[in-house]
């Protein structure tokens, strides 16, 4: 009888399944997995390290480039962090339009998280319409930060300017005709809130779409029911956070345990699964999707009704106003001030952590009292998740490895930093 | 002081550790000698629990400009706990005498995630974890040298790399980029611009 071995699979780097660029070594007994290695650091840039090297207003931006599927949440923990070491009250707006980019950020990455987990199972059609709707939500990106992805919206103190009164149109072009045109624009006739009012009101029944599609999809539940199976125990000891922990049966939700900003005013619920296999934890983030769109309905009409300042009025932290700082001395010594030495952040240190649509994501600065940080340390969800990809996929077949990886909802800029 | 943060001070306090609260968060200093039997407590005491560690990572204090150094050492190891059950949090710093070779326990053993962030900490800083079943580089590339995230290691690197055209294939080259630094690094004396 021949001598029977295992053999190993080099998965990635470029593989279009591995979510960015992910190596993994599989060691595999015919079809199924004996160990998982994931070799990560491809995408390691050392944000931790360069921000070392620049003031706090100056690395905020690479917050963005961190996860690149959910950029508001980081910027969020990253000024939430500072206003904590600095002592910053953040006015009430500021905290409202912030906590309302917050969930269409986490509908933006649970889109794309279902969309490609159906894509990498081979469900092409949600992937389409998922894309579809991420579009639309990157356009309010774009209206309010002149940046589809990479907004540097956030800042310590509050966010950088109000919503816009006007909603960006689409313009004439030849491959379109006035009557098509028109449709393009029917939503984008009013002020970026009414887009976003519009937005809320036709998105559950898109979410119900990818639900016809998927939830009860027989090839679906295959593929889904009872694969990467984590006990509550287990996803705790592994530190698991966010839909991961949830998925499990834990309910756990920092807005709701720990509520940051305005969270407490709000009125939704947490998804808990129960079985803690791939299908719980992609009916959790369609669930979360629903309570995201109900939290931005809630924000805004607030955001209607209230209007106020969005910033803070210390010159130390947030930049003064064109007209000021063009009019008046005192200003304008501020204002260069502000962008050539930057802000000083008191010593000390402080963690601060949202609830990001992966799980916890934290900032934790030491400050010796310069204008840099003396260290920053990133905590990334994807990280800890990614960690126990050896545990999760012992003992499945290859196509599941796939489905472990993409139910992870892991991005490499986070994992890597 | 929150009420609950009060009542996990005290069990700290009870406990036996001596915890420092500021901006709403507690830390505890440990001395590597008490670091594991600590972080068990930690994680098995009725009225502690922490469940999940959040966060581990190193930090080099070599160049540490403020007033509160932390004394002992060079490195230090930072972690952050959360309990799931009683809803808190609590930072625990460990601070390694030598710089040379720091050395710690591993808590694999108590926390199976921190396998990855003890694996980050020895990549970037050097530290070692004693213990550790697979303590293999991680975030740098394959047959890095040196622990890019001390303080005496330059930002932009000591090698680069090019395609040489003539040997036909990657060199590693010393770093032929000049160290530049925008923005100075400036601590301000206490009381600067407060009139």
């Amino acid at each position: 009888m021949p001598e029977i071995r295992n053999y190993t699979v080099n998965f990635g780097p470029q593989h279009p399944a591995a979510h960015g660029v992910l190596r993994l070594v599989l060691e595999m007994d015919g079809e199924v997995v004996q160990r998982a290695d994931p070799h990560i650091g491809l995408l390691h840039r050392a944000t931790e390290k360069l921000a070392e090297s620049r003031t706090y207003l100056q690395s905020l931006p690479y917050m963005d480039r961190l996860d690149y599927i959910s950029m508001m949440c980081s910027e969020h923990a990253y000024v939430m962090a500072i206003e904590k070491l600095a002592g910053i009250e953040v006015p009430i707006r500021a905290q409202y339009i912030r906590v309302m980019f917050d969930e269409i950020t986490r509908i933006l990455n649970h889109l794309f998280g279902v969309a490609t987990l159906g894509l990498d199972l081979g469900a092409m059609t949600v992937f389409l319409y998922g894309f579809r709707e991420r579009e639309d939500l990157l356009d309010c990106y774009e209206a309010v930060s002149g940046a589809r992805m990479h907004a540097a919206y956030y800042r310590p103190g509050g966010v950088y300017r109000d919503l816009p009164e006007r909603m960006p149109q689409y313009e004439a072009q030849y491959s379109r005709n006035a009557r098509a045109l028109a449709e393009m624009n029917a939503n984008r006739q009013g002020s970026l809130l009414d887009f976003i009012e519009d937005f809320t009101r036709r998105f559950p029944k898109c979410v119900d779409d990818y639900e016809t599609l998927l939830t009860d999809n027989r090839i679906w539940k295959q593929r889904t029911v009872g694969i990467g199976v984590v006990s509550p125990e287990r996803a705790l000891a592994r530190g698991f956070t966010g839909p991961m922990l949830r998925g499990s049966g834990v309910a756990w939700d920092l807005r709701k345990k720990q509520p940051y900003e305005v969270y407490d005013k709000l009125d939704f619920d947490v998804a808990v699964g129960a079985n803690g296999d791939t299908y719980d934890r992609y009916l959790v983030r369609v669930a979360e999707m629903r309570q995201s769109n109900r939290i931005i309905k809630q924000c805004v009409d607030w955001l209607r009704a209230n209007p106020g300042p969005v910033i803070v009025d210390n010159h130390k932290v947030a930049p003064p106003s064109r007209e000021q700082m063009k009019s008046n001395m005192e200003e304008l010594i501020h204002h260069f001030k502000l962008f050539t030495e930057g802000m000083h952040v008191p010593e000390g240190e402080a963690y601060a952590g949202v609830e990001g649509p992966k799980g916890e994501f934290g900032v934790y600065f030491i400050s010796d009292g310069a204008n840099k940080p003396y260290r920053m340390k990133l905590r990334s969800p994807a990280f800890t998740h990614l960690s126990a990809m050896d545990e999760m996929a012992r003992g499945h077949m290859l196509a599941d490895a796939v489905a472990i990886i993409s139910t992870l909802d892991i991005v490499f800029g986070e994992i890597d930093r | 002081m929150t009420p609950r943060l009060r009542k996990l001070f005290d069990s700290l306090q009870q406990a036996g550790l001596a915890p420092v609260e500021r901006l709403g968060e507690l830390t505890i200093e440990v001395t590597p000698a008490a670091y594991l039997a600590t972080c068990l407590k930690l994680r098995d005491g009725a009225d502690l629990r922490f469940e999940q560690a959040i966060d581990l990572c190193g930090v080099d204090y070599s160049t540490y400009g403020g007033q509160r150094v932390p004394a002992g050492g060079r490195f230090a190891v930072v972690l952050h706990l959360l309990s799931v059950s009683h809803n808190w949090r609590l930072r625990v710093r460990c601070v390694i005498a030598d710089a040379e070779v720091p050395v710690l326990p591993s808590l694999v053993e108590v926390w199976p995630n921190l396998n990855w962030f003890e694996r980050e900490a020895f990549d970037l800083f050097g530290i070692v974890f004693e213990g550790h079943p697979d303590l293999r580089r991680i975030l740098t590339d394959y047959g890095f040298t040196g622990h890019p995230f001390r303080k005496d290691f330059p930002i932009s690197g000591h090698v680069e790399m090019r395609y040489d055209p003539e040997q036909r294939r990657v060199v590693y080259q010393p770093v032929t980029i000049e160290p530049r630094e925008i923005t100075p690094r400036v601590v301000r004396e206490p009381g600067y611009g407060e009139d």
